[in-house]
């Protein structure tokens, strides 16, 4: 049909994490070609929140990757900052009972010694960050490194920076390999892209991207919801929400239970979200689902009740077992590298992910450890 | 209270209203939920009771068969048999394993909740008006053709001194001799569509010969009054600064480009303008209903693909009150029938199904006729505003598509929030869809309308029932 396209690496996933990927590969001298089935944009990128959340991770190696990616987004706002709607607004977690505030500061403190900024606020301090926050409630968290972008128009952006040669609407049908197994590249619908690097940047459908060239990856959907409300003038400055820490019955441990995100967004819409279920691809509307948000968000700011939600949006998070992403080479396919799995945290993880695996792919040492990443640590534990 | 199965009608336009009576004249109990304070819908609206008109009949056709659905409906009411709740706006119906829930909004507020269940729903939410975008349409002044018909049905104002009704459609003629009628100087009508398209389509038309001398009535009416009627012309600019004072109009060519140094300005101060329906489907599509494009499919009986949900009128396709009557009928009888546990035998509608097909035939002869110039969006200039509710203007949407990789409805919409805001692109859709050149694919909208949070959290454990009855 066409001249067979070559290139040095080809990603497969027009969302926020392909785009990440294709931007620091490109930097690194890299010749990058995306390819996705739909359009930019049009799986779960198109259907977050935005949320660069620091405050929602324990220490451990996605607090790591969240911190760098949190810098990174700070060096592409200075790139990109009004195009992507970019706002280091600051987050705010609000403990609803004395109990979970001392369990919050204890988390906070743990935190903080991670490299995390957590200051504490007492009950007074918090309706001075929050003034319409319902009355009474003991205290919480304020994390100024907590961020906000537009997803979508992020992904856009550093795809359109990045240089790569795009192709939407081209579905990936196989992943030719040389007798060793090593990767040739992908056959798509519309021809075959020639390259010795594939990234799997194709979040919830990575699972099935993986089987095409020959190694399991167990990425699972999980849907959520997100509701957005009539504009209004901003009356939240923060992204707020609740945690509450409750017994575990079963694990004799504490676990964590969080109310949505609330938010404000520059365009004047408040942000709700999101929902979280383990019930495959099913798109259908869940009232129950929407009503449970509406609920969470109208208890932490009472005022809500009267404002209309406009619309709602549905999403699939591509989550994996241990809730952790897949990032780096995968060892059973030489030339796959995996970049997938960020359950509902890929916004904000998106540029660590793409900075680490472009050090990867340029033969240099990541900056983070990538061993919790690794992608065969799912076959190994069956084994 | 009856414990036989209960069928909720949603909308009491003519589909609504025949769907009421045929259910309830089979013994069905129906709840006619409807967003109006008085039934009619769209079609016969009537003017707000404390205006005390002496002849509304003046401003409608038709006018007989109204009185026999509104007469039938009182006749039902009375008996009990149908509960008609106005000023309900629906935004959402679920789907429950014994049932639906009508989740409604008490107007004109619309803050309060008030909830149906029913046993089966028929969705018979009628259509909305479109406008392409042409520089200077959002200039006060300029109004949507319906919206004057419906200010000078409701509230028997008129809503200028001098105006210009342009577009295309079968909407266009009586809404230039009802503001003739009503004292309002038209400057000139001004459809796109090619008189010779009527000639092409003319075995599709002469299927219904009374259509086609109402419209011949109605140009009767406008030579009488000495009206300048174009044809093959389009509206290019609106002009003003304050509200609209003049507009520019220009003749088409064969392909339905605007011929250059045609183009002449005319002065008014109201501009009705009309690019032709779109059904409304927001409640089928949220009940997981199969669409045909932007219409809601349905079998011969009127039955969507869920069970427990029929459709009628514009929701299954744009084709004008007498086929939403016919539909209406179908749907109510097929609906009562299998409420009531008996197979539906089509030989009780086979007239309203004849005059369904005939109706279907001439609707889609008209839909051939009547289209929006080919490259109207020629016309739009950067920075001619698309999306009124996100003031996005032509320019970004151009941008997003040729620069961002946008393709879709949906990629336009995330990268420029065209169609992100109050009116979920129920206005811009066809707009944003022409300048990005991609198909219209209806937009997933889960609530038909805003709905307070406060409403939405809450459980409605105990359905309630208000309203007039």
């Amino acid at each position: 049909m066409s001249q067979p396209l070559t290139c040095d690496v080809v990603v497969v996933g027009a969302g926020m994490v392909g785009a990440a990927c294709a931007l620091y590969a490109a930097r690194a001298g890299l010749d990058v070609v995306v390819v996705d089935r739909g359009p930019v944009a049009g799986g779960t990128t198109g259907a977050g929140e935005g949320n660069l959340l620091v405050s929602d991770k324990e220490p451990g190696p996605e607090l790591d990757l969240a911190l760098l990616s949190g810098r990174l987004w700070g060096q592409l706002a200075e790139e990109f900052g009004q195009f992507i709607e970019y706002e280091a607004k600051g987050g705010v977690v609000v403990a609803t009972s004395p109990g979970s505030l001392t369990a919050l500061e204890r988390l906070a403190a743990e935190q903080r010694a991670a490299g995390v900024l957590a200051e504490p606020v007492a009950g007074g301090a918090l309706y001075t960050l929050e003034p319409h926050l319902a009355p009474g409630l003991p205290g919480g968290v304020h994390y100024p490194q907590d961020s906000q972008v537009m997803p979508a128009l992020a992904a856009a952006h550093l795809l359109r920076a990045s240089g790569a040669r795009l192709f939407t609407g081209r579905t990936v049908t196989g992943v030719p390999r040389t007798s060793d197994g090593s990767v040739l590249g992908v056959r798509t619908d519309r021809g075959d892209i020639h390259a010795p690097a594939l990234v799997n940047a194709a979040g919830t459908w990575g699972g099935d991207l993986a089987a095409l060239a020959g190694a399991t990856l167990p990425v699972l959907p999980r849907r959520g919801y997100v509701l957005v409300t009539e504009p209004l003038p901003r009356m939240i400055r923060h992204k707020v929400y609740a945690a509450d820490y409750v017994a575990d019955v079963a694990s004799h441990s504490a676990a964590l239970q969080t109310s949505p995100v609330v938010e404000g967004t520059a365009a004047g819409p408040i942000l709700i979200g999101a929902s979280r279920e383990r019930v495959g691809f099913d798109r259908s509307f869940s009232l129950p689902a929407l009503r449970a948000l509406a609920a969470g968000a109208t208890r932490l700011f009472p005022f809500l009740a009267e404002v209309r939600a406009i619309r709602s949006y549905v999403g699939f998070r591509p989550y994996m077992p241990d809730h952790l992403p897949a990032i780096g080479p995968d060892p059973r396919v030489p030339g796959l590298y995996h970049a997938c799995g960020h359950e509902g945290a890929g916004i904000g993880l998106s540029t660590g992910t793409g900075h680490l695996l472009a050090q990867v792919l340029a033969a240099k040492t990541p900056d983070l450890d990538l061993t919790p990443f690794r992608p065969d640590r799912f076959a190994e534990e069956a084994a | 209270m009856s414990e036989r199965p209960r069928l909720a009608v949603i909308g009491a336009g003519p589909a609504g209203l025949a769907a009421t009576l045929a259910a309830a004249g089979r013994g069905v109990p129906v709840t006619l939920v409807d967003s109006g304070t008085a039934a009619g819908g769209q079609f016969y609206r009537q003017p707000a009771a404390e205006l005390r008109a002496r002849r509304p009949q003046a401003l409608h056709h038709q006018w007989r068969t109204w009185e026999r659905l509104r007469d039938g409906l009182h006749d039902h009411v009375k008996a009990g048999a149908v509960r008609h709740l106005t000023d309900h706006h629906v935004w959402f119906v679920e789907r429950l394993p014994d049932g639906f829930t009508v989740h409604a909004l008490l107007g004109p507020e619309q803050e309060d909740p008030a909830t149906v269940h029913a046993d089966a729903v028929l969705l018979a939410t009628g259509g909305y008006e479109h406008v392409l975008p042409f520089p200077g349409w959002t200039l006060p002044g300029v109004l949507t053709a319906g919206g004057a018909q419906a200010m000078l049905k409701g509230t028997l104002t008129v809503p200028g001194r001098t105006a210009v009704v342009a577009g295309t459609g079968p909407l266009l003629l009586p809404v230039a001799t009802g503001l003739a009628a009503a004292g309002v100087e038209l400057a000139a009508l001004v459809e796109s569509a090619d008189p010779r398209a009527f000639v092409r389509q003319s075995r599709a038309l002469v299927s219904q010969p009374g259509k086609l001398g109402e419209g011949a009535a109605y140009a009767g009416q406008l030579l009488r009054r000495r009206v300048r009627t174009l044809f093959r012309h389009t509206v290019v600019e609106a002009h003003g600064t304050d509200r609209v004072e003049a507009v520019t109009l220009a003749a088409l060519d064969a392909d339905g480009r605007v011929r250059p140094g045609t183009g002449r300005r005319i002065a008014c101060d109201t501009l009705a303008v009309s690019h032709g329906m779109q059904p409304h489907t927001d409640l089928a599509e949220s009940l997981g209903c199969r669409l045909d494009g932007p219409r809601v499919h349905v079998d011969d009986e009127q039955r969507t693909d869920v069970p427990g949900v029929w459709a009628a009128g514009e929701p299954t396709g744009i084709g004008g009150s007498a086929l939403a009557l016919a539909e209406g009928h179908i749907a109510g009888l097929s609906a009562a029938a299998r409420l009531l546990g008996t197979e539906a035998d089509p030989g009780e509608w086979a007239t309203a199904a004849k005059s369904r097909t005939r109706q279907r035939e001439f609707a889609a002869g008209l839909d051939r006729v009547y289209r929006p110039p080919a490259h109207w969006t020629e016309q739009v200039a950067d920075d001619t505003v698309l999306c009124r509710c996100e003031e996005v203007t032509a320019g970004a949407v151009r941008e997003a598509v040729d620069e961002l990789g946008a393709g879709d409805l949906r990629t336009v919409k995330l990268l420029t929030r065209a169609g992100m805001g109050w009116c979920q692109g129920r206005m811009c859709g066809p707009a944003v869809a022409g300048l990005a050149g991609c198909r219209l694919t209806p937009s997933r909208r889960p609530f038909a309308r805003p709905v307070p949070l406060g409403v939405l959290a809450q459980e409605p454990d105990r359905p309630t029932e208000r309203g007039s009855s």
